[in-house]
């Protein structure tokens, strides 16, 4: 979800998200029951038409869906060669809905609105879980992932630099260090913003 | 303006002290400090809004005793970091100068409405959208800048904001710090940019050693350095 939404006033992007989410299991699973080739090539239609709706740039939706192509390349003839081509065909067909509504979810739903659905969700849980210090977590969980990307390749840089490439440990002792200095600053940073109560 | 009063405060980090006896009375609108690298210039600032507690002693923002009333004070003091990077919590531009708000019990459209006018402000509402982590350098400080001056704070804290920044980037952040209406308490290494500044105080060991006009205090400065 780092940095995949896609900007949009559409009725998809303004569509409450626990309500797109609930859409989505549905879907998923709907689409898991259909036993005709048929049947599936109408949902692809619908969903390139939802995509169409929400204005998805074609390059946006090719970079989410794209990697799932691939791997139905060698899937598939897999797949047919134990089980038929119609086997193969549904099976794809079905991956390749789930895979496209799950990425126009996230194309279309911000971080926040995930959090704040989450929050939502874990409410009637309030006596054990406290759901704001949930969506803190998720929202720093997903913060952390660039964060942490970048401090690798800094340290790959400087392990190039330093003449040490072949050395795992001079990988992961400043990766594990930095990781820990960049925690500790990131938790002193949301005290200052009154996060710490 | 606020009055922040720091009331005989030491503070230690294991052996080492970093601060002794800070007596200090706090009232103008723009204040610098200035020292070495480990004087203590960061743990003073960090005692203004409760990230440090002090060992001895007692730090108050308008009467309210930080250690005893850290969340009280932070709402009325926002702190810029040194590497903004630390301070970005939510993936993206818009969303982290909204994370800011957060249990202040506004609506969504005051947040939406308040996040907005802050990024217009700072020339960041073309990346509202955008992943924060991708922004350059000057941007990510502009963001730390907008998430905290969007909550409103009556002081704003920065400690050496513009250290990791080019001259360009520097100057301009440095221009938006001293067009505030709020009170500012700027920790910096940049001292051509203390000129305009109200007071300047100089930490060497943890001490206060001048206490002035922003020529006198870098005078003594300088003549430390020499």
């Amino acid at each position: 979800m780092i940095g995949l939404y896609s900007p949009g006033h559409s009725l998809v992007h303004r569509a409450p998200m626990l309500l797109k989410l609930v859409l989505l299991s549905f879907a998923v699973l709907g689409v898991g029951l259909l036993g005709e080739l048929w049947q599936l090539s109408l949902c692809l239609f619908a969903v390139a038409a939802l995509f169409l709706v929400a204005r998805i740039p074609l390059g946006a939706a090719w970079k989410q869906i794209g990697p799932i192509l691939w791997i139905l390349v060698v899937a598939v003839p897999l797949q047919a060669l134990f089980a038929g081509w119609a086997t193969a065909g549904l099976m794809a067909g079905r991956l390749l809905i789930a895979v496209a509504l799950a990425a126009l979810f996230t194309l279309t739903t911000t971080v926040t609105a995930v959090l704040e659905g989450s929050q939502k969700l874990l409410r009637p849980l309030r006596r054990w879980v406290d759901a704001d210090r949930v969506g803190l977590l998720l929202a720093l969980t997903l913060r952390c992932i660039p964060l942490v990307a970048e401090i690798v390749t800094e340290v790959i840089e400087a392990r190039r630099a330093r003449g040490t490439q072949g050395s795992l440990l001079a990988l992961a002792v400043p990766v594990v260090v930095r990781s820990l200095y960049a925690a500790d600053a990131i938790g002193e940073a949301l005290a200052a913003r009154g996060l710490d109560d | 303006m606020s009055t922040i009063d720091f009331d005989d405060v030491s503070h230690a980090f294991g052996e080492r002290m970093v601060l002794r006896g800070i007596r200090l009375h706090l009232t103008e609108q723009r204040i610098g400090i200035v020292g070495a690298n480990g004087s203590g210039k960061s743990t003073l600032v960090r005692l203004i809004n409760g990230l440090i507690k002090p060992d001895r002693g007692t730090v108050t923002v308008d009467g309210l005793d930080v250690a005893r009333n850290a969340k009280a004070v932070r709402r009325q003091v926002g702190f810029i970091f040194t590497n903004p990077d630390n301070q970005i919590v939510m993936p993206t531009v818009a969303e982290d100068v909204a994370f800011t708000l957060r249990r202040r019990g506004l609506t969504p459209i005051q947040i939406a409405t308040r996040t907005q006018a802050a990024l217009e402000r700072f020339g960041l509402d073309q990346h509202a959208d955008h992943p924060a982590h991708r922004l350059s350098g000057g941007q990510k400080q502009l963001l730390a800048l907008a998430a905290v001056l969007v909550a409103e704070p009556a002081i704003v804290v920065a400690d050496e904001p513009t250290t990791l920044l080019d001259a360009r980037n520097s100057r301009r952040i440095t221009e938006l710090l001293l067009g505030l209406s709020q009170q500012v308490v700027v920790v910096t290494h940049q001292l051509d940019l203390l000129a305009d500044f109200d007071r300047v105080i100089v930490i060497e060991d943890g001490q206060v050693v001048a206490d002035d006009s922003p020529a006198a205090a870098l005078s003594a400065y300088r003549g430390l350095l020499a």
